[in-house]
């Protein structure tokens, strides 16, 4: 037997061995040490991250009055990997879609991952949701995701509310705290106090077993995190006197707010024509969207912030203080005016001539206003037209016109109070003169004013010199708000010019264009204005504070295309005047004509 | 009571050592896989590690019996015991019980045997015996043929019951064959037919054919081109591309597409992580997810949670991987390596052949398991439903590995004696 040079093949054999054992801790070295996506897959297979979605916060009036709370609604989720052996048509028949939308929804989520949940159909109803749970053990794969979603319970201030819709794309890649399918408010204090109210989402780490079966917390839970509910808003908001400005404004285009001056809180703040908040919640906010955004008096727009209009005669009061700062407007200053036949500038009516400042603000005279205008633009101790101007620009600024005030509202558009360039570029640079630009005088030109703005303006002349920024939160939570959020702001005129103006437009409640609107026992400080509109009819401007002592109230009212402020704008705030202070509103005649009247 | 004493003094403590230390970790490796918390009891027989723990008792209490057993009555009745096999082997297709596809059970009471595991030892034995007979000369047909009849006939029952992996496991036996004489170039043409096999399903018959004709020109180029060589290299060259264009032919039309499919995915053509890619997909995740140090004793989450099939027979080597990581598995593979060598060294100092060939027996055998087992659950070989020795849970295959294995060392410790 030749074994002799047969046993050496056993180092052939054993070569073998070695090297298939050498190939093969090599390959477990590259698996496990090296390659580390199976790690990952192994977490994908046994964790099922479920998102602990917390509620929003809810919302309050300064009452205690809930405006908004939240409904339960379930999303419903799928797990496309563990989606087998469904019975395809009766999952539809329940959920009452197509097998083809099903196979549609069922390929996007596919798309997007097999080992990850996504939305297969949102907000199921109750009743929906009822008969699925039932048969849940059939359909492997899905699940179901409790939401909630906004409910008005009285269908008021949706343009203040604002209304929360799912994060885009655009939102997910700014701030890593949203995922898809998150839910984020969008405009109104649902947007600015989005923070707040949203609270913070938790997150619950299962394992699950092959058959999606859960088998318990990941770690013992030591990666979990537990929902934090939204904090609760408390609003300065007066949900009576909200209502009852809306009901005024029906059939109305235009806008009222209303603010407490001793603390820039907004009392009522609304803007018609409106819509029902819960129009734009849930699986009908699309659709309901769509008809909003096409409706031709514009429901979506929020005319308290972004209505720009001219203010007036409510502006020539501006004027005057800073006419009498500046020093060429004093108490015994007088001015004559021809009525209608005045040049430049034409009065409305005929009056008392010569006139003071007093009477001029009550009998609103557009000639005594232009020669106001015209001394603090040609004031001998600046150099020039321009230089009084930009001293003219800084003081009206200073009274929160031509810039935007820093509420807590959502997107309040700045308003125009034209700059010396701006006049420079139209006119040439040194060849524009007060009579170039004399319709600032009385309000109208290129002046351009927000409600909010002109409410403003009626707390900084309630205050006689300051006004504080208004707002709509007064609570956060358990918390006040921060006071320094909302600074003071005080006029660079002496509050003793204020006295004067405060006079002048006691007298037009009592003698001028408000004398018919007089609330009982209340005096009303107040001026009218009517806002040229080159696109149609004026629009109807009123800007009022009561009580004259100690007021507790301002408020500033548009009424679009209705003509003199004096006819509608007027009456209105009157009578939210007398409903904030007296709780109930005398003049019932009144009240009934404003609320009938359909001006589109 | 010399008889005692020769035992402890002859025996191979370094294999028991070695077999030992893989049971255990076979157990508790399986404790791992199946571990819930509610039954925590280490003898819980409702449980696979309970049972388990039976199966090694039992398997230990064989061992000992072989090694008290007289040495040569192994070699006496190697026949016999093949011949009982034999019969076994066609009476479970008779009147077997069928358990997830393969009619290869015995069913008594709870417990089933598989008499295909015994097979093994049986065919080792009856190698053992052919070749250690006086009549042996490697140049004659009856030596080429007979040996090829008793490892095929038991391979090809085993392959009626349906059990094609456990009849691959015969192909092992080629190690044994080459020990005693086939030519080293059937052990390089057997490679080379996988090399070419493999290449014809990835890559497709029509390439490997052209690769082949340009090879052989090359070859022509550096031989000696006289007549002779040339007319071999032409036969090599024809039965090479035959060779390719019958695995094409038989891949299209025998195989079924479940089997294609296995193929596919192995091969990385296709990716089915649901079908027949799934438990090699899931194997590679929990031996791949261990990384360096592996997640810890019964922290495994993929072989816990059922992700990986047959976590406690086949896949048992996933939860090494998972919950030792590469250091637990290199441990594993280096012990089995050591084992083996381990075999061979032991059946080189053999006196008699039949003591040397039958431990080439076992080290085929193990080697077969071992690098089908672990290559299938890191993805080097296709999916052969084959246990680990000592490792995977199962009462027949353990039983027959320790039999196996204790003859072996029984007839190293009487190699003197027997002289
Ligand atoms: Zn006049």
């Amino acid at each position: 037997m030749a074994n002799k040079s047969l046993a050496s093949r056993k180092q052939t054999v054993i070569t073998i061995f070695v090297v298939v054992g050498f190939i093969y801790l090599l390959r477990l070295f590259y698996l496990q040490v090296i390659d580390d996506s199976y790690t990952l897959s192994a977490n994908n297979n046994v964790l099922r991250y479920v998102t602990q979605y917390p509620a929003r916060g809810l919302i309050y009036d300064r009452n205690g009055k809930l405006l908004v709370y939240n409904e339960a609604v379930y999303d419903l989720m799928v797990l496309p990997r563990q989606v087998k052996d469904i019975d395809t048509l009766e999952f539809c028949r329940i959920l009452d879609i197509t097998p083809e939308g099903f196979r549609q929804r069922l390929r996007k989520a596919k798309d997007y991952s097999r080992y990850k949940p996504s939305l297969f159909e949102k907000q199921l109803s109750k009743e929906t949701y009822g008969y699925l749970e039932e048969k849940m053990y059939r359909f492997p794969g899905f699940f179901v995701q409790p939401r909630t979603l906004r409910k008005y319970p009285t269908p008021l201030g949706a343009h203040l509310l604002g209304y929360v819709g799912e994060v885009n794309q655009a939102m997910i890649d700014k701030n890593p705290y949203y995922k898809s399918g998150d839910y984020v408010g969008i405009s109104g204090i649902e947007k600015t106090y989005e923070e707040e109210l949203r609270g913070i989402k938790g997150i619950k780490i299962k394992m699950v077993d092959v058959h999606n079966r859960e088998v318990g917390s990941f770690q013992d839970g030591l990666h979990d995190t537990i929902a934090e509910m939204g904090k609760d808003l408390y609003l300065s908001i007066d949900a009576t006197l909200q209502e009852y400005g809306e009901r005024l404004m029906q059939g109305k285009m235009g806008s009222i707010v209303a603010i407490e001056p001793s603390t820039g809180e907004i009392l009522a703040f609304l803007s018609s024509p409106s819509y029902n908040p819960n129009l734009l919640v849930g699986r009908v906010r699309g659709k309901n969207f769509g008809l909003l955004l096409q409706d031709p008096v514009k429901p979506l727009l929020n005319r308290a912030l972004m209505g720009q209009y001219p203010p007036g005669s409510t502006f020539k009061m501006v004027n005057d203080l800073v006419g009498l700062q500046e020093g060429v407007l004093t108490t015994s200053t007088h001015y004559s005016c021809q009525g209608p036949g005045s040049t430049p500038i034409r009065c409305t009516h005929n009056h008392q001539s010569p006139l003071d400042v007093y009477t001029a603000i009550q009998q609103s005279c557009n000639p005594f206003h232009w020669q106001v205008y015209r001394s603090i633009l040609s004031n001998p101790r600046y150099k020039g037209t321009r230089e009084n101007y930009e001293i003219w620009r800084d003081h009206v600024m200073d009274m929160g016109f031509g810039h935007k005030l820093g509420s807590d509202t959502d997107a309040e558009l700045a308003g125009n109070i034209p700059s010396a360039e701006s006049f420079d570029a139209i006119y040439g640079k040194g060849r524009w003169t007060s009579m170039t630009v004399r319709s600032l005088s009385i309000g109208q030109g290129e002046i351009l004013t927000t409600p909010l703005q002109l409410a403003n303006y009626g707390a900084l002349l309630a205050n006689r010199g300051y006004y504080i920024v208004p707002h709509v939160v007064k609570q956060i939570g358990e918390k006040a708000v921060d006071e320094k959020k909302f600074k003071k702001v005080i006029s660079d005129i002496s509050p003793s010019h204020y006295e004067i103006i405060v006079e002048g437009m006691r007298q037009v409640a009592t003698l001028g264009t408000a004398r018919w609107y007089q609330i009982k026992d209340i005096t009303m400080c107040g001026k009218t204005g009517t806002a040229e509109n080159p696109h149609g009819k004026d629009h109807s401007l009123f800007m009022a504070f009561a009580p004259a002592d100690n007021p507790v109230i301002a408020i500033a009212v548009v009424v679009e295309n209705a003509g003199f402020g004096s006819t509608w704008a007027l009456p209105i705030a009157s009578l939210m005047i007398e409903k904030y202070i007296n709780g109930e509103v005398s003049r019932t005649q009144i009240e009934e004509d404003m609320i009938n009247k359909r001006l589109y | 009571m010399s008889e005692r004493n020769n035992i402890l003094n002859e025996i191979d403590w370094k294999l028991v050592a070695l077999y030992l230390l893989l049971i255990s970790m076979g157990w508790i490796n399986i404790y791992a896989a199946v571990y819930n918390e509610d039954h925590s009891s280490i003898i819980d027989l409702s449980q696979s590690y309970g049972r388990q723990m039976i199966w090694i008792v039992t398997s230990l209490f064989l061992g000992l019996v072989v090694l008290l057993t007289d040495a040569r009555f192994f070699s006496t009745f190697a026949y016999l015991i093949y011949g009982i096999i034999i019969l076994l082997l066609l009476a479970v297709l008779a009147f077997g019980t069928e358990i997830s596809g393969s009619k290869s059970w015995f069913q008594i009471g709870d417990f089933a045997i598989q008499p295909s595991e015994f097979g093994k030892f049986a065919t080792t034995l009856a190698l053992a015996k052919f070749f250690s007979g006086q009549h042996i000369n490697v140049k004659t047909f009856r030596t080429r043929f007979i040996p090829l009849v008793i490892i095929g006939l038991p391979a090809l029952l085993i392959l009626l019951q349906n059990d094609t992996g456990s009849a691959l496991v015969y192909s092992g036996f080629i190690l044994v064959l080459y020990r005693m004489g086939l030519s080293g170039n059937f052990l390089l043409a057997g490679v080379m037919f996988i090399i070419m096999a493999l290449s014809t399903l990835m890559v497709g018959y029509i390439y490997v054919a052209i690769a082949l004709v340009i090879l052989a020109s090359l070859l022509l180029l550096i031989i000696k081109r006289n007549r002779r060589n040339i007319v071999n290299l032409a036969a090599l060259l024809m039965l090479g591309i035959g060779f390719v264009f019958s695995v094409n032919y038989a891949v299209d039309n025998f195989l079924g597409a479940h089997q294609k499919t296995r193929i596919n995915v192995l091969l990385g053509k296709e990716l089915d992580l649901r079908g027949a890619g799934y438990n090699v997909n899931q194997s590679k995740i929990a031996i791949g997810s261990g990384g360096f140090a592996g997640k810890g004793f019964l922290k495994g989450t993929q072989t816990k949670y059922n992700f990986v099939p047959e976590q406690s027979t086949d896949f048992i080597f996933c939860t090494v991987g998972e919950e030792w990581g590469f250091l637990g598995s290199m441990v594993v593979v280096v012990l089995f390596i050591l084992l083996l060598i381990r075999v061979i060294i032991v059946a080189e100092r053999q006196r008699s052949d039949f003591s040397r060939i039958y431990g080439y027996g076992v080290a085929s055998v193990l080697f077969f398991h071992f690098a089908i087992n672990i290559g299938m659950t890191i993805g080097l070989v296709p999916v052969i439903g084959i246990p680990l020795p000592f490792f995977s849970y199962g009462g027949s295959s353990l039983w027959s590995f320790t039999i196996l294995l204790f003859i072996f060392i029984k007839q190293d410790v009487r190699r003197n004696a027997l002289l």
